[in-house]
Order: structure tokens, then sequence, then C-alpha cells
């Protein structure tokens, strides 16, 4: 590269014909600072010009765009303006540049804050009964598809729902255990500490035993399943709709419901209840080390005394309540999955949604369950 | 080796200069002690079989791709040592057209080329969406595609919204992989005559990883085939019809080239 002077823009007044120069490297680096001077230019100059390309060394798309700018500014202007001079790049870069069109599409109209919140909420709801429909329409082929797979066995995808369940199930033992055993032990502290002005500390088996296996063994693991196993059901089936596999398995003849639901949510449903149970166990567990460690209940008195405070039922109302929560995480992932865009950013959102959802849902359904047995005194 | 025009090969510039190039994975080598050479203006094709290691050169050179050695020398800097600030100003000099387009999916088509004069220059935001709107005109896509989402473009139009990034900031040099596969012949053919304008109009060395034949006839200077982990042979597309390889046989000799022959 040879040795050149920065970009200017000089101004010689040649017996009263103005000529402007334009001198150095008019290239992309120097464009911020030229955009000013043809700006400033612009603004004095009244009289007919002429723009002198001769002391142009070098040009890029950014100067040749500056310099038909300032001819066209100044055309707009009403002042006459000619190219002279330069070499045939330059030229060859100006025509390039010359041709090309500046129109701009209009700009979205602006809409007031009060408009867009109510639109905002209106869609939201609309969106709502969207998703119930699509989620009926997905538990639907789901349900098919199992039926279909109940005649003839044949069509169940072991594999696939062994693959999933070890995925979803297996691996996530760890993970629930050692949540569980901690809330199980914090249940029982706090508990402790309240009872103890009562001297009602053996209450705390009561409590944890209660608490942990109709409400929060099942509930914890749920919210840790949509956040853990929703989220990859949502990615997986959002990318495979990005890149068409979606489509692909329709063409094929194939329902991607029953191939990528089916096993997904069956894999679920085999796995929630048993990590359910799971997570009753370590957190009984964590209780009964705080009690004997806390309030000085050995581990035999922890057991005799849960004994008289929870029932098969009570381990039921839990357990019963995992299928139905695997199943509306189940749903909630795919749905979401399957309305993924072409866009990265449309995957993040939906599968953030797909776990936001999931979790809501589960703690509704939960309420839902907690009323239905107070009423049937289960 | 053959060099079209008059100049010797001491005598032209050299913009990039790969020497000992060896790339493996794991145990196998897909390129082993292989030099290549990129003059200044010129339209280079490499062609080679499928897993021949075409892409995997361009990586390499890009050094997106690790090598066990070599060295790569770019604009008559040596990319591999340079240090941080160096290689951003040489990486800012260079325009790449990846194979899908690699378009920036949540930015539309002007928010894509306008990226990388946000990120690197302070310039106005008119000045900015101008110069964007001109890159855009300049790739031969309509004004209306500016504001579209890339989920929103078909293929050709990916092919010249990604072109229109690479040109963003007036590059050097420009590589493109395999620019016209996906593209119709009609489409292809319009997107080689874009790719000779441009280099003619802006002055661009342009580095072209290719299957398409119609390419390498119509609009390559020179041509390289990959084969056997290093440059089977560069030259014109002469120098490929008198060369005596089985594989350079078959591609310069085939049905579809004897076609483009007549």
């Amino acid at each position: 590269m040879s040795a050149t002077e920065a970009a200017s823009l000089d101004l010689v007044e040649d017996g009263g014909a103005l000529r402007l120069i334009p001198r150095g490297r008019w290239m992309l680096h120097e464009a911020d600072r030229l955009e000013q001077v043809i700006d400033e230019a612009v603004a004095s100059i009244t009289s007919p010009v002429t723009i002198d390309l001769e002391e142009l060394d070098q040009v890029d798309t950014s100067g040749a765009w500056l310099i038909t700018r300032f001819s066209r500014d100044l055309d707009a202007k009403g002042v006459h303006v000619e190219l002279s001079g330069g070499s045939p790049n330059v030229h060859r870069l100006l025509d390039a540049v010359h041709s090309a069109e500046q129109e701009k599409a209009p700009k979205r109209q602006h809409v007031s804050v009060g408009r867009d919140l109510v639109e905002g909420i209106g869609r939201s709801m609309y969106d709502s009964a969207g998703d119930l429909e699509a989620g009926l329409s997905i538990l639907g082929s789901v349900t098919r598809g199992f039926l279909r797979a109940v005649v003839k066995p044949a069509r169940f995808r072991i594999t696939s729902i062994v693959f999933h369940v070890d995925r979803a199930g297996l691996r996530a033992v760890p993970i629930i255990s050692l949540m569980s055993l901690l809330i199980g032990a914090i249940i029982a502290q706090q508990s402790a500490f309240q009872l103890r002005p009562f001297g009602a500390e053996v209450y705390v088996v009561d409590l944890v035993g209660v608490l942990v296996l109709r409400e929060l063994g099942v509930l914890l693991t749920a919210i840790m399943i949509a956040g853990r196993s929703g989220s990859a059901f949502t990615a997986e089936i959002g990318s495979m709709k990005m890149r068409e596999e979606i489509d692909a398995l329709k063409v094929i003849g194939l329902d991607p419901n029953e191939v990528l639901v089916l096993p997904r949510i069956l894999a679920l449903i085999i796995a929630l209840p048993l990590l359910t149970f799971i997570a009753d166990l370590s957190a009984l567990i964590g209780g009964g080390l705080v009690s004997w460690i806390y309030v000085g209940l050995p581990p035999s008195a922890f057991i005799m005394r849960l004994r008289d405070a929870v029932a098969l039922n009570t381990l039921f109302v839990g357990l019963i309540k995992a299928p139905f929560m695997a199943l509306i995480i189940g749903i909630i992932a795919a749905n979401e999955g399957f309305r993924v865009q072409g866009s990265a950013e449309s995957l993040g959102a939906r599968t953030t949604s797909s776990v936001v959802k999931a979790i809501f849902m589960v703690i509704v359904v939960d309420g839902i369950f907690a009323i239905y047995f107070s009423a049937v005194s289960y | 080796m053959a060099v079209r025009g008059s100049k010797t090969a001491a005598e032209r510039d050299v913009v990039i200069r790969g020497r000992g190039i060896t790339v493996g994975f794991e145990d196998r080598l897909i390129l082993e002690n292989l030099d290549i050479d990129v003059y200044r203006g010129e339209i280079l094709g490499i062609v080679g079989a499928s897993g021949t290691g075409k892409s995997v050169l361009l990586r390499t050179i890009l050094g997106l791709q690790a090598k066990q050695s070599g060295s790569v020398e770019i604009l008559g800097t040596p990319y591999d040592d340079a240090d941080e600030r160096t290689r951003r100003l040489i990486d800012q000099r260079l325009g790449v057209l990846f194979q899908q387009g690699a378009l920036f999916s949540s930015l539309t088509v002007l928010q894509n080329v306008e990226l990388p004069m946000r990120e690197h220059l302070k310039l106005s935001p008119r000045l900015m969406e101008e110069l964007a709107r001109l890159k855009i005109d300049l790739v031969g896509l309509a004004t209306e595609a500016a504001e579209r989402l890339p989920s929103e473009l078909s293929g050709g139009m990916i092919k010249r919204a990604s072109l229109a990034r690479a040109l963003a900031l007036d590059p050097d040099i420009v590589f493109l992989d395999e620019p016209t596969s996906g593209l119709d012949p009609i489409g292809a053919a319009e997107f080689d005559q874009l790719i000779a304008t441009l280099r003619d109009t802006l002055g661009l060395t342009v580095f072209m990883v290719t299957h398409d034949l119609d390419s390498l006839y119509t609009v390559c200077d020179r041509i390289a085939v990959l084969g056997d982990r290093h440059v089977l042979i560069e030259g014109t597309v002469a120098d490929m019809l008198a060369f005596d390889h089985p594989w350079v046989q078959k591609y310069f000799h085939g049905v579809r080239a004897r076609r483009l022959e007549a």
C-alpha cells in the first residue's frame, strides 16, 4: 500500500468558479469524519461547483457513496454540480453506487403506550386460548397414538421410551434426592424451632411426613423435571422444527406427535412417580436426620411416630398426582417446541416459556388436587 | 505454476500465502504439507472430491480450525502469531460467505449488514444505514428484503444477504464456501456474474470453494484442485484438462464438463 495522506475535502476558488477537491483515501475508516465534512460543505455552498476527483488516491464504496450523496444533496438544494477527472476505477465505483436505490421502507407506525398495553393483554388472552387448543390437540394425537400402540404393542417405541426414562428419570435421581434431602431437613429444622416453645417438638415428624408426602415431594420433583426435561424436550423439538426435520417426518408419513412426543410423555409418566417416591424417601431421611441431631429424636422413635402420623393414603395422595404432572409438562414442552420459528431467539423464548408455563401449571394442578382430596376427605 | 496474465508469479501481489499446512482430526490427516498462494484481484476456485478438505482449508486460513503445523500469511502479515489487535485489523479486511449463509437469525437483513460496521467503526446511524442499504442493493436484493428476517428469505436471497454482510467493511479478500450450491442454474449464473462484477468494481480478491463447473469455467481465473491431502494442481481450465490424474480427468472430462467445453 502506498503511503498516502489522510482524506480531506479542499475548497478552491478558481476565477469565480468553485472547485471542490477530495484528496487522499476516502475509505470506510474515515467515513464518519468525511460525513461531517460534506454535511458542512453542503450547508455552506450556494453557487455552482465542480467536484474534481483527480486527487483521490483510494476510494471504497463508502467514499463513493459520500461523494454521490454530496452531489445529490447539493442538487436537492438547487446547486448545480459537475464531476470531473478521476480514474476509471473511481468512476466504475461511482456508477455502481449511483444506480443503487436508497428508498426506505416505511417505518413501523408508532402506537401509544395505552394501546400497546391493551393490545398486549388481548393478544396474550387470545394466545392462551390457542395454547389450550394446541395442548388438547397434542393430547388427542398422543392418546390416539397410545391406543393404537395398545392394540398393536409392536408400535411402542420401546428403545426411545427407555432412552428417555434413562435421561429424564435415572439421571435425575442424584439431584432429586439431594434436593429432597435438604428440603426435608429444612422443614424439620424450621418446624422444630417453631414447635419448641410449646414442647411439641415431636410433631415435627407429622409435619415433615404429611407435608412432604402429600405436597412437597411431588411438587418439587415436578418443578425440577419441568426445568430439567421440559426445557430439553422443547429445545429438541424446536431445533428439529427449525431444520425442517418435523416436516420431513410428516412427509415420510409419520406423525411427529406419535414419534417424538408420545415416547417422551410416556417416559415422563413412568419416571415422575418413581422420582417422586425417591424424593419422598430422601425428604423423610433428611427430616429424620435433623430430628435426630436437632430434636434428639432417635431414628426408631422417628419411624414409630411416622407410622402414627401418616397412612398409606398420605403417600398415594402425592404419587397419584405425579403422572398428571408428567403429562402436563410433556404436553406444554411439545407444544412450545412445535411453535419455534426460524430464529435462535425464538428457540430461546419458547424454551423459557415452556419451563415457566409448565411450572405454573404444575402448581395450579397441585392446588386443584388439594381441593379435590380435601373434598373427598382422602 | 501456470498463471494467467503477463506477469510472472513473483511479480504478482500475494494476499494469502499458506505454507506447509497440516491439519488432522485424531489420527486422520486431512491436509498434509499443503502450499497455497492467492494473488490480489483474482478469483481462485478450490475444487476437490467430497472430503478432501476444501472447507477445512478455508477454515484453517481463517483461523477457525487449528492446524498441526504450517503457516498462513494474510495481506503480508503472519496470521498465526499475530497479536489480538493485528488479527482484528486483518479480520476487518476479510469477508466470509458461509455455506449456509450464517446470517444472525434474530436480526433483519439490514441489521445483519450493519453489525460489522456497528462493532468496528464509529459511524452515524444515517450513514451506516445508507451504506448497508447500498451493499444490499449491490448484491441485487430488493429494497424490501432489508427489513426481513433470515427465516423469511429464500435460499438465493440468504446467499445474497450473507454476501452483503461479507462486503460490509469493504474487505480486500472475500471467502466463499460453495456460493452457488442450492441455487437454481439461473440463480447460480447470476451469482457468478455478481461476484465477477463486484471483483471488478470493488477490486476484491475472491477465494471460492465450489463444486460448480459453471463457476469454474465462467468466473474463476485460476483453479486449485485438492486431493491426496495437498494441492494436486493449480492453473487455468486448460491446465486442468491437460493434467494427468484420474480424478481431475474424470471431473473435467465428465459428461457435465463436456457440455461446457462445447
